[in-house]
């Protein structure tokens, strides 16, 4: 009698398995438009990274006859002063601009959720030490630091792998608060407590108990890290802090500021990379502001046309 | 006298003159560290095989008493004896665990004490493997089918996949009783196990819940503010007003003859039809008027905690504690009505009323 009706059990479901989560996840995705607009976004400048180094025919550091041309067809951005391609620059430095951004905002968040989890749940003696770190790094400036060092370290280990360590200790003491928050008011919940009165171990209440019910919260910090690893990149290697003999975006402008290029006219040096630093940070916090109101449905604004739509249909 | 003899056996988990106290934290300065006075001087004792309810109003403290039981919180004076020994709160870790596997806890709401993430089979199998009673998946899955029969959550295969939220209130309370049952405990400590379901669903869980008592001898703590459910399932209840036992006995004495004062009032309170009818041929019986509510626990009266409401408070219930009374074998009370070296001041409107209340039951039982 109960298999009549339940007519589709687990067994049956799972040819189709894969189909229902790719469909899931672009039904998520597409939730609302600044989901949608955020995530379009993200994926032009993740496919310019891998497939913009095919369109470029120059490589980004070979010097050209062209000296600091404005776009042409032969050029499609312009070249610099000393006649490299502005275009292959852009997109080999998306590929760096981009990776050091995402290891940078990998690591924080795990740093988050490391600190913010284990001292939300423990509490006591652990919280405190665990807060004073927390405490420490909060008021740890960035960017000065980041200036300091890059004045004083030697220019062998200046570059990506300095700056994402750096990114990602200058980056996560805020997100860690926050999940430390949310841990704090999760610890007291029934299932919580529950888990643990059945003897459950207490790594294994905080990873597979709290963990999965906050994982919104973390991924709405994980985007939110990663436009400050973005942002804060660019700035790094603006401040001379990155390997000036490689391509990023943060480099391109550096190169652009020392040459002078605002006083020579040079609008093609400094502008894509300005343009794509600031699109993509815009369409992460797009994308962050979704995730919030998908997670939040408090946050949820209906569409004009939507409600119009509705109203037809209560209508007929 | 059948269930009497029962207590002849030793009791599987003691609690013995329990105070817990809450601290409070006061901002404001120079003002003297306050606490919660939650409970104070609670003993009782579970036996294998036996339900005994905690009964009393919000507030009352039986819900901190089951989790000073289960050790969620250690209290602040007096002692917890399983199986006849001692707990040392100070041991935690693999100690704790070993308690624990004996003493199980179920949660007053199904719909927050299980994990929206997680489905049945995994609620089942953690306990399963925590405590080693499954090596491996399969002999997991098997024990989860098992469980799951055992508390009639059928087709059991149907069950196991799916999670919390495709689950009614009754079928989640269900597996949380399998939760509790798959550590193999001695003693399930049930904190309000029924007062969140649908009236209609409660009597299967009470059933179920007798059923296991009876299959598995379980001690079972069933803590409840309906009286009525506690006479149901429970061969002993013991009555706590803020904080403190005031009445205990076999179900049936205590229903049956209340003493103490607050007793009274309950199940005066507690809707009975029969009632109903006495109301609208002779009037109501406001031998026991309600009055007030449960006092602050910070600064709680002095003296008998029910004395703001006692309609038979006497001088000497607001200046002391009054001590354990025996009124019939194995029925006590903390009453200074019933203390025989205070019996001369019982006040003479009391006296009328237990005479009336013995008449009636005289009267009732003549009419039987």
């Amino acid at each position: 009698m109960a298999t009549a009706l339940q007519p589709v059990t687990p067994e049956q479901q799972n040819p189709v398995a894969g189909i229902t989560i790719v469909h899931n996840i672009l039904k998520w995705l597409t939730s609302n438009w600044k989901m949608t607009t955020g995530t379009c976004i993200l994926v032009f400048f993740i496919l310019m990274a891998i497939f913009g180094p095919l369109l470029a025919h120059m490589s980004p550091t070979a010097f050209s006859n062209d000296l600091f041309q404005p776009p042409s067809a032969a050029h499609w951005l312009g070249t610099t002063s000393k006649g490299e391609d502005i275009f292959a620059q852009l997109v080999y430095g998306a590929r760096i601009s981009l990776l050091v951004g995402f290891i940078a905002a990998i690591g924080s968040t795990i740093l988050q959720i490391l600190f913010g989890l284990l001292s939300g749940y423990f509490g006591g003696l652990v919280d405190n030490i665990l807060s004073f770190v927390i405490n420490v790094f909060l008021i740890l400036p960035g960017l000065p630091l980041g200036i300091a060092i890059a004045s004083f370290a030697p220019n062998n280990i200046k570059g990506p792998i300095l700056i994402t360590i750096l990114l990602t200790f200058t980056s996560w003491s805020y997100g860690a608060r926050v999940l430390r928050a949310q841990t704090l008011s999760m610890r007291s919940r029934d299932f919580v407590e529950s888990a643990r009165s059945s003897g459950e171990w207490p790594l294994r209440i905080i990873f597979f108990e709290i963990l999965p019910n906050i994982i919104s919260v973390v991924a709405s910090s994980f985007v939110g890290t990663f436009v400050y690893t973005i942002g804060a990149d660019v700035a790094f290697e603006f401040l001379g802090l990155g390997n000036v003999s490689q391509s990023t975006w943060g480099t391109m402008l550096f190169w652009a500021q020392s040459q002078q290029a605002m006083l020579a006219g040079g609008w093609w040096w400094f502008i894509p990379p300005g343009v794509c630093v600031s699109l993509l940070c815009a369409g992460l916090a797009f994308l962050n502001n979704g995730i919030d109101e998908v997670a939040n449905p408090r946050l949820r604004v209906e569409s004009k046309r939507k409600l119009a739509r509705r109203k037809k249909e209560v209508v007929a | 006298m059948n269930n009497f003899m029962d207590h002849e056996q030793q009791p599987v988990l003691e609690a013995v003159h329990l105070h817990k106290e809450f601290p409070i934290n006061q901002m404001k300065l120079g003002s003297r560290s306050a606490s919660v006075h939650a409970v104070e001087d609670t003993t009782l004792a579970l036996y294998p095989g036996r339900a005994t309810a905690l009964v009393g109003e919000s507030g009352s403290g039986k819900t901190t008493v089951a989790r000073m039981l289960a050790r969620v919180y250690d209290p602040t004076s007096g002692e917890i004896r399983f199986r006849g020994n001692d707990v040392n709160y100070k041991k935690r870790g693999a100690a704790l665990r070993d308690y624990r596997r004996h003493i199980q806890l179920v949660f007053q709401d199904p719909f927050s004490s299980l994990n929206p993430v997680h489905n049945v089979r995994y609620h089942l199998s953690r306990p399963l493997r925590v405590f080693g009673h499954a090596k491996n998946e399969r002999e997991v899955t098997e024990q989860v089918i098992e469980l799951l029969n055992k508390v009639s959550l059928t087709p059991a295969e149907q069950f196991i996949t799916k999670y919390p939220h495709q689950l009614s209130g009754g079928q989640r309370q269900r597996v949380a009783i399998a939760r509790a049952l798959a550590a193999r405990p001695e003693v399930v400590l049930a904190d309000e196990p029924v007062s969140m379901l649908d009236v209609s669903i409660r009597l299967d869980i009470l059933n179920l819940m007798e059923r296991l008592k009876i299959e598995e001898r379980l001690a079972f703590l069933f803590i409840t503010h309906d009286i009525a459910s506690a006479r149901y399932f429970a061969e002993d209840i013991l009555v706590m007003y803020a904080g403190q036992m005031v009445e205990g006995g076999l179900s049936d004495d205590v229903i049956q003859a209340p003493k103490h004062p607050y007793t009274q009032l309950l199940l005066s309170v507690a809707p009975d039809p029969q009632r109903v009818e006495q109301v609208m041929n002779e009037g109501a019986n406001d031998a026991v008027p309600a009055r007030g509510e449960i006092p602050s626990l910070i600064r709680p009266p002095q003296g008998c905690r029910f004395h703001p409401r006692c309609p038979h408070a006497m001088a000497i219930c607001k200046e002391k504690v009054p001590g354990r009374t025996e009124v019939a074998p194995g029925h006590w009370t903390n009453c200074f009505l019933y203390d025989q070296s205070e019996a001369d001041r019982k006040p003479a409107s009391f006296i009328q009323a237990d005479a009336i209340h013995n008449a009636k039951a005289l009267q009732k039982e003549e009419a039987k």
